[in-house]
């Protein structure tokens, strides 16, 4: 099944008279429970595919049906009822909100989606547990190492059980050892939950994760290993 | 909603010198206008409480030529038979007390100085007099067959340099146009606490002012204090007799009333003009805030945060901050609205004249009503202030936010 369809999409960026092309026509299909890379040297358009994909952005031209749903014509509110119920972001940085205990991070997508208290502890619990946070429920990011962030902003995004998982560049700022562990982490997850990752990156430690690997230049597709 | 209230709560705890300055300017900003309105409500007050006390009481019954600006006590300008008409109306339930009075201009004079003053011929047992008598501040008050003593204010008996005992002697133009003038020994000296006032005024006898004026038995007017002012149309309406006017206290305080009816009006400009500034110092806050936390907001927005949903974050925030800046300042201006409405502030004499009086100290009036006014305005003003940072957080595209922090 097709989670993500996206047909001759472009992203044109006007910076005063300059006008860039971030992608110039890209067409992809994301197949439900793979785990994706998407490779190419900075500029390459791969962080604004994932922008695209996630509904934070929107094409100038093209068509993205995300989960079935054509995002074309969708308003703000609905795109943010989208990215809630559908999809689920890992950052470069660690995302967390820095007010927020680790549990109460990975508990905001289950409060925005209304379920009820009893549900969101549980699941909350369940998945501190799964990036091997359990003990840490209760510090606030600053008393988190950098690998433990990530692992929280991984149990979020996670949380409300979305269809699709989005990572920008998730291992960028983590030494290798935590970085291996995120993957690892991201891996089993997606052998367990069955939810579909795409991560950019261009860290080729990562790549050997992916089950496919994509490779983006000058805002084009060069090479999918899909399609050998 | 708990949870917006508990992010928020930690979002002001994030920069706490900020919030607490911010918090410190909205707490001013309500002491300060709580301080004011209670100042001008007691300012009302006693000017309009003193001039109806001292001045114009609550109504007078005059001869309908008489001509309060020249103090004439020829015959034609004044009432006949006062005693009489003033126990008739006296008789009345709503009325306090009715008594006549007579006034005559004179000049005191001591040696070589002499001060113009107003002659007041009263009654002395009639409890409108009651300002004078407690008010005295040495000496005794006048009993009604005295023929030679005076009752005068303490500002002139000071500038006369003149104590109880002590004589001077009194001019008055007469009701056939002539000078007279007589000794008197001063019984008492009074205080009003309105020295414009008391400076002004000296007191007789009524018979005594009557026979030296040549006023015979009249008087000027009937003086009328009523048990609630605003019966005075009512009382007005029930006093019969030829030949004579009755004045109510609005129609001999037309500018008083009209200050009165006004300074809500000018409260409340104020009130807009104090609050806008600091409604300022919140919006600038907010907006800080909302551009410090730009990638935070574009967290939230990925994951599904809706655009009320970050307003009602950032109203949650300015709820915090009015709720403690307001309450805050809603005690100091209460505290010191409270000290000094037994302190009072002192002025001293602001030479006003007797058409609207004024104590030479001011005490501070707050009212419940002003007060719950001033603390729903302030809140209302805070809240929709912090619309504007909120709305402004909530139309952020979460690409840029999330890119603009990177």
């Amino acid at each position: 099944m097709e989670v993500a369809k996206l047909t001759d999409v472009t992203r044109k960026y006007k910076i005063g008279e300059v006008e860039t092309r971030a992608l110039n026509g890209v067409s992809i299909i994301i197949n439900d429970g793979e785990f994706t890379s998407l490779i190419g040297p900075s500029g390459s358009g791969k962080t604004t595919l994932l922008q695209l994909i996630g509904c934070l952005d929107q094409p100038s031209s093209g068509k993205i049906v995300i989960n079935g749903k054509d995002t074309t014509n969708l308003n703000r509110n609905q795109r943010a009822d989208l990215r809630k119920e559908t999809i689920g972001f890992v950052f470069q940085f660690f995302a967390l909100i820095p007010t927020l205990t680790a549990y109460e991070n990975v508990e905001m997508p289950l409060l925005l989606n209304g379920k009820n208290p009893a549900e969101r502890k549980q699941r909350t619990l369940e998945l501190l547990d799964a990036v091997d946070m359990g003990k840490r429920a209760n510090h606030r990011p600053d008393q988190l190492s950098g690998g433990q962030q990530q692992r929280v902003a991984i149990a979020r995004a996670l949380a409300t059980n979305p269809k699709l998982i989005l990572a920008d560049e998730p291992t960028a700022n983590l030494d290798t050892e935590n970085g291996e562990q995120v993957m690892e982490i991201m891996k089993r997850l997606n052998k367990d939950t069955g939810a579909t990752f795409v991560f950019a990156t261009h860290d080729p430690r990562v790549i050997k994760y992916a089950s496919r690997v994509v490779t983006l230049q000058d805002g084009l597709i060069v090479k999918d290993s899909n399609s050998k | 909603m708990m949870n917006y209230f508990k992010m928020a709560y930690r979002n002001l705890g994030r920069n706490f010198r900020r919030t607490l300055l911010s918090g410190m300017a909205l707490a001013m900003g309500t002491a300060l206008l709580m301080f004011i309105a209670a100042f001008f409500q007691g300012e009302m007050r006693s000017s309009m409480e003193t001039t109806l006390r001292l001045n114009t009481g609550h109504l007078q019954v005059k001869d309908a030529e008489y001509d309060p600006d020249k103090f004439s006590v020829a015959w034609e300008y004044l009432i006949e038979n006062p005693q009489q008409v003033s126990a008739q109306i006296e008789a009345m339930d709503q009325v306090q007390a009715a008594t006549p009075r007579l006034f005559a201009s004179g000049i005191v004079s001591v040696l070589e100085e002499s001060v113009g003053v107003q002659i007041m011929g009263i009654i002395p047992d009639s409890s409108a007099n009651d300002p004078y008598r407690d008010g005295l501040i040495s000496g005794e008050f006048l009993t009604a067959d005295d023929r030679e003593g005076i009752v005068i204010g303490a500002p002139l008996a000071e500038s006369l340099g003149l104590k109880v005992g002590d004589q001077l002697e009194l001019l008055v133009n007469t009701s056939e146009g002539n000078v007279d003038k007589q000794k008197f020994t001063i019984r008492g000296i009074f205080s009003t606490g309105t020295t414009s006032y008391d400076k002004s005024v000296v007191l007789l006898p009524l018979a005594k002012a009557q026979a030296f004026s040549g006023a015979a038995d009249h008087a000027s007017m009937i003086f009328i204090l009523l048990k609630d002012r605003e019966q005075a149309d009512a009382v007005a309406g029930a006093i019969q007799g030829n030949g004579l006017q009755i004045k109510t206290w609005k129609e001999l305080n037309e500018l008083l009333v009209l200050i009165n009816d006004f300074s809500n009006a000018y409260l409340t400009v104020l009130n807009l003009i104090i609050l806008g500034v600091t409604a300022t110092v919140i919006v600038n806050t907010l907006l800080m805030s909302v551009f410090e936390r730009t990638r935070e907001i574009g967290i939230l927005t990925a994951i599904g945060m809706k655009g009320r949903q970050i307003i009602a974050l950032f109203l949650a925030e300015a709820t915090l901050l009015a709720l403690g800046g307001i309450t805050f300042g809603s005690l100091i201006g209460w505290a010191i609205s409270a000290y000094y409405s037994k302190v009072g502030v002192y002025f001293g004499d602001l030479g006003m004249s007797n058409d609207m009086l004024l104590n030479d100290r001011i005490y501070t009036e707050l009212t419940l009503d002003s007060a719950v006014n001033l603390i729903v305005t302030a809140f209302i003003i805070t809240i929709l202030a912090s619309l504007y940072p909120a709305r402004m957080a909530s139309r952020m595209e979460p690409v840029e936010a999330l890119h603009g922090a990177q």
